[in-house]
């Protein structure tokens, strides 16, 4: 049997170079399962390993393949049978998520904030089982202001007085105490803060002079309103899903540098939605992860069947240069070399006479110019440089040719 | 022999006309503003002066001595009095102005850094870091903008401001003072040309002085073309009249200054001769009226002649008309093969493909050119070895069917196995243009088998659409090689077949590979006669008491003989008619062994367009498209022949339930109602819960919503289709994926259930009630858009009204969709269409760039990828334990 095995061993190693690592791994197991639960002969593994070679460089891409406009083409044709409702419900009925085309566009538009954030927390091993542990990180997380636990706020000028009158429910609901609120409030610095006497849940500040002034009154209002009492900024609303065996927080908002610190969150997990935090705060790598990952999502949520080499190929040309650029003319289309190109796409007068300015020179090599000069542009075809001798091949004489 | 054309345009250089180079160039000087005399004659020195090009039929050149179409037209020259800010320059020239000192023209930063810059700048061109050149030339025109006192020589400097589009002014203690454009030539011209480098210019070519133009170039006549109208009046073009605009202008401008007007005048004209340069160059930009025709239609100046859809770059450079085309309407044609194209006689006379005479084919021509333009096969044109073009119309065709020589060009007929190009808009995909093989037809429409559709996304509603005749032998090859349908069945976008069966051709399928269908010998015949099969006819699967044969059997005679294939098909999919194992009931997994159809009926997801894994898709994947291409022309005509055997028809009785049925879904519909009624009495008292983030009107809404449509109408379909058998056509549609699905049927035989607007009931109109027929606030299923009778039974006018509205919203959603997702592709395009595949397998951008090192990080083609993966290793181990 070990001869055997050394046999085998020997026979993938021979195919190893001419494959792709995960094509190599998938081709030994199935192999080994095939000779143990098949009794497949070695003579027609090694066949195998060589077909499988022989397939893998027949499927090759051919050099000079247009494999930009190919890309485009295949995300460009299916986003015509998305459907544009901006809202759907995506698996908690809770939350309202961005999808489909406008969706896509906001990728590819590369927005500094998606207009629906949404952030997966994950929870640390020791507490992502227990849903009352959960349930205390996500009131933790969850941004607080005085507006969220106030049922009333009245500014009663005459008396110099603000009566905040708390919601008890929505207090219990977010593990806020009265006391948090006044804490809250006296950061304000507006006035003196106490509890009232005749009600428990009604907050009462004494103005200082300087904000008895009407005209601050809505000012006053926003900052007592406002009031910061716990959680992070950017997270809004918070709702504890199962996934598996695990309890996760998905919250609405974002901001992935703050959760990640929390103490409880498994920071290796946590993601987002938004392409321009993940940037700033993990690198373009995982920026070109987190595009690939959002377009993949949102085409297969409209039930879109395209290659993940054609997302990848977006991914990389939106980031190839170490920061996210946009498609279109404030990023990749703006940055060309060739003034023709820039031209035709958006802006055409300020871009040739920026050209002319500048005194730039066009290239000449990408597929636009030459098009417009009736040239072959440089793919697919036109990437052959080698001509044939006509005259050598025409016949010393007589008729023909 | 045309020879390859091996001289290309290697690069451009962009750059500003200098006041020398313009009058270099020109020809004349226009000196008055009067175009033609008395006798329509133009004048010379006048913006029409003959000198600038010949453009009137027979009217020669006096320059170049060339007639109308070898005249390449010469620019003329007008000398501006006063000098005048180029509109589209003036932010360019604030740039300047900011940066440099006004008192010695310097970019005003330190002179130490001022070597460092020039240093950097000087690495940065030799690395061809542009982008970072861009960079630093920002740097340096930010940084000196902000300095205040000129570090060269300690002048203040002073503070300039733009008024849109054109006014400059310098900040004084007592307000701003307006700057001429003299003023700022002057400040202009003081910038040596190393400081113009370190702001980005090109003193060589674009020295920031040229921007404020002292000479006016004149274009060619043939810029500006004039038409003569019917009656014989002559109708200038639009910058012909803005040109007399301003020269008339400018000879003010010049006679008040020799005059020595007061200066207060010679401000007025020249502001007027400022405003006819602007509205020449653009005549969009804000800030300032737009010129206009006497008709008050407003001119088009140079801007507007370039920009937009229409403009010249998009219109004419990148998009160009072209000769060889044709366009009608399509229609089916299921006897041509997926290859062909079926042309109208009418069209194949009229477009042309040259022959080139040789003593092979010289007779072949001899007989077209007999034949002549009207008959055909015929040809239209003969070009002789020198040249000259003959128009077979107007000369004797025996003679120049006797003059015919080798080297003679034939412009001859379009004939059956020409090869052509194909197109239908909006052309979203590579695929949206194929190569078909030209079949000659009666009739005048296009005709195309129904298979290619798809693709296309074609139908024979009144569709139309482009044909293309390549013209080149290199055209020709590429075509053939590249973009013949059969190339083209498996699609880039996911690795699968897109081409495929579609509607009856699935229909078909099933009922020709049903277990029930049996086959008499004339049966048989009848379906294998459209395919040309020509071989032996299997052993029957039923001898006594008669011969049968099943469809099974007719499928396998097209297989290849070591083909093996395994999937469960679409009705299977259902979960009534489920199977594990290879002993199915329902039939509802394919298998095939050694080139025999075993088990499982064939519908879409072994023969439909879209389907990846299809049986076409590993005919390809094995035997080749040829193969492929081969089974989809044979096999599916015999589809259709079983369709049109068995009869497949769809009528009323067909959906018609049973009162004992029509019973059962009415007692579901008025369970819903209560549930809803329910649900709205507990609203009404308070008592119902709200969900988390959510109102109590929310609440209710998404609860009656989920209860009267998605669940109701799954509930009626489950009714339904234990009383619809697959002997009903429309189930067998519906099941096989040829066409509707489960919820359409109980659409039409049983209730359209809620309509909605936006994810929500209907509910706009009148205040709290969507008709006048409702009391206001009802809640009811009934008052808010609920139709509870199925197209069978027919719509009362209300549940019409709430069907239009919901339907109306979908029509809506389409057309706003087609211009978003068409803006997205655009800007998609042009971003990703410089990148190639380079030889070494990397990704570039034309210009180097590396944006890949191994495309899609394997390599692989995706087109040629087993839907997505490189190699399917348990498609060769299954080979291999077969054999």
């Amino acid at each position: 049997m070990s001869d055997a095995e050394s046999k085998l061993e020997e026979i993938l190693s021979n195919v190893r170079p001419y494959l792709t690592p995960q094509l190599y791994d998938e081709l030994s197991e199935k192999l080994r399962d095939a000779i143990k639960k098949h009794k497949l002969t070695l003579e027609d593994a090694e066949k195998i390993a060589w077909e499988a070679v022989e397939r893998y460089r027949k499927a090759l891409v051919e050099p000079g393949e247009a494999v930009g406009t190919i890309t485009a083409q295949s995300l460009g044709e299916p986003s015509t049978q998305m459907t544009l409702r901006v809202f759907h419900y995506a698996g908690v009925r809770e939350y309202n998520i961005t999808l489909g085309l406008p969706r896509l566009i906001e990728i590819v538009d590369a927005r500094k904030r998606p207009e629906t954030p949404i952030t997966e927390i994950y929870l640390s091993e020791d507490i992502k089982r227990n849903p009352e542990k959960a349930v205390e990180l996500a009131r933790r997380i969850e941004l607080t202001l005085v507006e969220n636990v106030a049922r009333e706020i009245n500014i009663r000028l005459g008396m110099g007085i603000v009566e905040v009158e708390l919601d008890p429910e929505m207090l219990s609901n977010k593990g806020v105490t009265v006391e948090q609120v006044v804490e809250a409030l006296e950061k304000l610095e507006i006035g003196s803060v106490e509890i009232s006497g005749e009600n428990p849940y009604k907050v009462i500040i004494t103005l200082s002079d300087e904000y008895l002034d009407p005209s601050k009154t809505v000012k006053v209002r926003t900052m007592i309103s406002q009031a910061y009492i716990k959680g992070i900024k950017g997270i809004k609303k918070t709702i504890i899903q199962r996934r598996g065996d695990e309890y996760v927080i998905i919250a609405e908002g974002s901001n992935l540098e703050e959760v990640m610190r929390v103490p409880g969150v498994d920071w290796r997990r946590v993601y987002t939605n938004d392409v321009h935090e993940i940037e700033l705060v993990l690198g373009i790598e995982a920026a070109r992860s987190a595009i690939i990952k959002e377009i993949y999502n949102v085409l297969s949520d409209q039930g879109l069947d395209v290659d993940i080499r054609h997302i990848m190929l977006l991914a990389d040309m939106m980031t190839w240069t170490g920061h996210v650029r946009q498609i279109g003319r404030m990023g990749i289309a703006g940055e060309k070399p060739s003034v023709l190109a820039k031209a035709t796409f958006e802006t055409t007068i300020q871009k040739l006479v920026e050209g002319a300015v500048m005194g730039e020179e066009d290239p000449m090599v990408g597929v636009t110019e030459n098009i417009i000069l009736g040239q072959l542009p440089p793919v697919g075809t036109g990437v052959v440089k080698i001509f044939m001798n006509l005259l050598a091949t025409r016949p010393k004489e007589g008729e023909g040719g | 022999m045309t020879s390859v054309i091996t001289n290309r345009v290697a690069k451009i250089k962009f750059g500003i006309l200098s006041p020398d180079e313009i009058r270099k160039m020109s020809v004349t000087a226009i000196v008055t503003a009067n175009v033609f005399d008395t006798d329509g004659a133009p004048i010379d020195g006048g913006v029409m002066d003959t000198r600038m090009g010949s453009i009137e039929p027979g009217e020669v050149c006096p320059l170049c001595g060339n007639k109308r179409d070898s005249c390449v037209g010469h620019f003329g020259h007008l000398e501006l009095a006063k000098p005048v800010i180029h509109v589209a320059f003036a932010k360019h020239i604030l740039a300047y102005l900011k940066a440099t000192c006004s008192n010695c023209g310097r970019v005003k930063v330190p002179e130490d850094e001022r070597e460092d810059l020039l240093k950097l700048l000087k690495d940065l061109e030799e690395l061809k870091l542009n982008y970072l050149k861009k960079r630093l030339h920002e740097y340096i025109r930010r940084r000196a903008s902000t300095t205040t006192t000129c570090p060269h020589c300690g002048q203040p400097t002073l503070e300039y401001k733009l008024e849109k589009p054109h006014t400059f002014f310098i900040k004084t203690e007592t307000g701003f003072r307006k700057v001429t454009p003299s003023e700022v030539r002057k400040h202009l011209e003081k910038i040596p040309d190393d400081d113009v480098r370190l702001l980005g210019g090109d003193p060589q070519d674009a020295r920031p002085e040229w921007m404020v133009l002292t000479v006016l170039p004149i274009p060619p006549r043939q810029v500006r073309p004039s038409v003569i109208l019917e009656t014989g009046m002559r109708s200038e073009d639009d910058l012909t009249h803005k040109l007399v605009d301003v020269v008339r202008t400018n000879i003010r401008v010049r006679e008040h200054v020799e005059s020595g007007a007061p200066e207060q005048i010679i401000e007025d004209e020249w502001e007027l001769l400022q405003y006819h340069v602007t509205t020449y160059f653009d005549n969009e930009v804000s800030g300032i009226p737009p010129a206009r025709h006497r008709a008050g239609k407003y001119l088009k100046g140079v801007a507007q002649r370039l920009k937009g859809k229409e403009g010249r770059f998009r219109g004419n450079l990148r998009g160009k008309r072209v000769d060889y085309s044709a366009r009608t309407v399509i229609s089916p044609d299921p006897n041509l093969s997926i290859n062909e194209v079926g042309v109208p006689e009418e069209v194949a006379k009229k477009l042309t493909v040259p022959e080139r005479v040789t003593p092979w084919n010289i007779e072949f021509l001899r007989r077209l050119v007999l034949n002549g333009p009207d008959k055909w096969p015929g040809a239209n044109h003969i070009i002789r070895p020198d040249g000259r073009k003959i128009n077979l119309k107007y000369v004797d065709r025996k003679a120049a069917a006797e003059s015919l020589e080798p080297g003679f060009i034939v412009e001859r007929h379009l004939l059956d196995g020409d090869i052509v190009l194909f197109n239908r808009q909006p052309s979203l995909h590579r695929i949206s243009v194929m190569a078909h093989i030209v079949r000659v037809l009666p009739y005048k429409t296009f005709r195309l088998n129904l298979l290619v559709c798809p693709p296309y996304n074609a139908d024979f509603d009144g569709d139309e659409m482009n044909l293309h005749v390549p013209q080149s032998e290199e055209a020709r090859a590429e075509v053939r090689v590249l973009m013949l349908v059969e190339k083209h069945i498996l699609t880039p976008r996911y690795g699968g077949p897109i081409i495929g069966g579609l509607q009856d051709y699935i229909s078909g399928a099933y009922l020709l590979t049903s277990k029930s269908t049996l086959l008499t010998k004339e049966g048989v015949a009848r379906l294998l006669a459209p395919t040309g099969y020509r071989g032996p006819l299997p052993e029957p699967a039923i001898l006594k008491p008669r011969e049968y044969w099943t469809g099974k059997q007719l499928i396998s005679l097209f297989l290849p003989r070591d083909f093996n294939y395994r999937k469960t098909s679409t009705i299977g999919k259902a979960s009534v008619l489920r199977c594990i194992d290879e002993d199915c009931p329902h039939d509802s997994i394919i298998i095939i062994k050694n080139g025999v159809l075993l088990e499982g009926v064939i519908d879409k997801s072994s023969i439909g367009r879209e389907e990846p894994e299809n049986i076409v898709h590993w005919l390809i994947k094995e035997y080749g498209e040829n193969v492929a291409r081969e089974f989809m022309d044979r096999v599916y005509k015999m589809f259709i022949a079983t369709c049109e055997m068995y009869g497949l028809t769809m009528s009323y009785d067909h959906l018609a339930i049973r009162e004992e049925v029509k019973k059962a879904i009415y007692d579901i519909i008025e369970e819903k109602k209560s549930e809803v009624n329910e649900l709205i009495k507990l609203y009404r008292e308070g008592r119902l819960i709200p969900r988390p983030g959510k109102t109590l009107e929310e609440t209710l809404e998404d609860e009656i919503i989920n209860a009267m449509s998605k669940k109701l109408l799954d509930e009626v379909a489950d009714v339904l289709t234990q009383h619809l058998s697959l002997t009903n056509p429309v189930v067998v549609m519906a099941r096989t994926g040829a066409r509707g699905n489960p919820v359409n049927l109980a659409q039409m035989s049983g209730l359209l259930a809620q309509q909605t607007v936006r994810g929500k009931r209907l509910s706009r109109g009148y205040e709290g009630r969507m008709l006048p027929h409702f009391k206001p606030m009802d809640l009811s299923a009934g008052a808010r858009g609920f139709v509870a009778r199925g197209f069978v039974d027919g719509l009362d006018p209300l549940e019409f009204f709430f069907h239009t509205a919901a339907g109306r919203e979908g029509l809506i959603d389409t057309a706003v969709r087609t211009s978003q997702s068409g803006y997205m592709q655009r800007r998609l395009i042009n971003a990703l269409q410089d990148l190639v595949v380079n030889y070494d397998g990397s990704v570039r951008a034309t210009s180097g760039e590396i944006v890949q090192l191994l495309y899609g990080e394997d390599g692989v083609d995706p087109t040629k990828s087993d839907h997505g993966k490189s190699v399917n290793v348990d498609r060769i181990i299954e080979k291999y334990l077969k054999g």
